[in-house]
């Protein structure tokens, strides 16, 4: 079938998302940093939107790479 | 209960999708005596087509949505009407006057403002198979980043006749049926007239359009489905839903490298054939699309393209609604 491709690439980016979305929930949202006292609770906050806004720049550069080597005959054409 | 809120479903899809039908032809015949058209050239000859479409897209949105508001007031309509109309209006701005690349992003961020005023959010984020994940202050940054996200998605996959309503039919059924598997029932009425005036608008807008949505239409379009997904709690199946104009997107900007205007690009990604089919271009300098990617294949017609991302959109569709059904299985 002609395109087939791009069903696999929307396959794959629905993995992803609920995979990114397992990560969050299960690794990063239980993580807990209390050495600051006064500041505690920001700071916590401020690591895991860092570690969410790394994993988003991870999943763009994951998706970019599978983009590469699906589509690579049709992007070199 | 669930009696009066299926004639409340009935009713404000009635209005959506008959307000829509019956408007257009009368805004096709305006547009067309003030000569408010544009060139189709994908057209053999160029024909010249009415445009824009946005209001009377609007006037299907704002006539069921403030039906649906008398009948059940919540700030989650008033969400949606408001954040809706304010995205018409920063359309229509584009559709005036030629405007910068980044104008559409900023204002469109700007449209949210109602959502957060009224609250009408909640900032736990949910998962299929996990659950939820609550992030305050993060979830702010998300609504003013989701808006300009699926306004401009949706403008950006209006490229051939009838694909941006025919895709909007599509996403939003499917998110509609999710927000009903999810017991969201309230969102799921307030979503139905969104998939309806699309599908009303899709009428005049397939192949051979007589009408374009233009960006009011596209961008206001995009913005409500943004506003409902938020509303509904709904995020990541509605970002399901879109995946396909998300991937014509996420291509698009990866090869252009920078925020711009299709008319802005030095070279089309698609050129013509001798019998008038749609060709990938080998142009070095022309963006990768979800359209060349579909013609990589060999050239085809306007209306094969326009099925093959329907057949996309059906595909995506389906996941969306796979993910709902994942929304009540926890690992």
């Amino acid at each position: 079938m002609n395109g087939i491709q791009i069903f696999v690439f929307i396959g794959i980016m629905w993995v992803l998302i609920i995979v990114g979305g397992g990560i969050l929930i299960s690794i990063i949202a239980p993580i807990s940093i209390h050495s600051f006292d006064r500041y505690g609770d920001i700071f916590d906050s401020g690591i895991k939107a860092l570690i969410a806004i790394f994993l988003v720049i991870a999943w763009i550069f994951i998706i970019s790479k599978i983009k590469n080597w699906i589509f690579q005959k049709q992007i070199k054409h | 209960m669930m009696f009066d809120r299926t004639i409340t479903a009935i009713i404000v899809s009635i209005i959506a999708f008959i307000v829509v039908y019956a408007l257009t032809p009368i805004l096709i015949k305006k547009l067309e005596r003030r000569n408010l058209v544009v060139k189709d050239y994908n057209r053999v000859g160029g024909a010249m087509v009415a445009r824009p479409g946005g209001p009377s897209i609007l006037a299907g949105i704002l006539s069921s949505e403030l039906v649906l508001y008398a009948f059940s007031p919540s700030t989650g309509v008033l969400a949606i009407i408001l954040t809706t109309s304010l995205a018409f209006l920063v359309g229509l701005a584009d559709d005036r006057k030629v405007l910068g690349g980044w104008f559409k992003p900023v204002a469109l961020a700007a449209t949210a403002i109602p959502i957060i005023m009224l609250g009408a959010y909640d900032y736990h984020l949910a998962f299929p198979l996990f659950g939820t994940v609550k992030i305050p202050a993060l979830y702010l940054a998300l609504i003013i980043f989701m808006i300009p996200i699926t306004g401009n998605t949706i403008n950006s996959i209006d490229v051939l006749n009838g694909v941006a309503s025919g895709f909007m039919t599509i996403a939003s059924f499917a998110l509609t049926i999710s927000l009903f598997i999810i017991h969201n029932y309230d969102v799921a009425i307030a979503s139905l007239p969104l998939g309806f005036v699309s599908l009303a608008f899709y009428k005049y807008h397939k192949f051979p359009s007589r009408i374009f949505p233009g960006d009011s239409g596209a961008v206001m379009l995009g913005a409500m489905y943004g506003t409902i997904a938020i509303v509904g709690h709904v995020e990541v199946i509605a970002a399901v839903a879109l995946l396909p104009a998300v991937i014509n997107s996420f291509l698009f900007l990866s090869s252009v490298k920078r925020i711009i205007e299709h008319r802005q690009l030095k070279a089309n990604p698609v050129t013509h054939t001798e019998d008038f089919k749609l060709m990938a271009t080998t142009e070095k300098d022309a963006p990768v699309t979800l359209v060349r990617l579909i013609l990589a294949h060999g050239p085809m017609t306007e209306k094969e393209v326009g099925h093959a991302i329907f057949k996309l959109a059906l595909f995506s569709g389906a996941l969306a609604i796979i993910t709902a059904i994942m929304m009540d299985i926890k690992l």
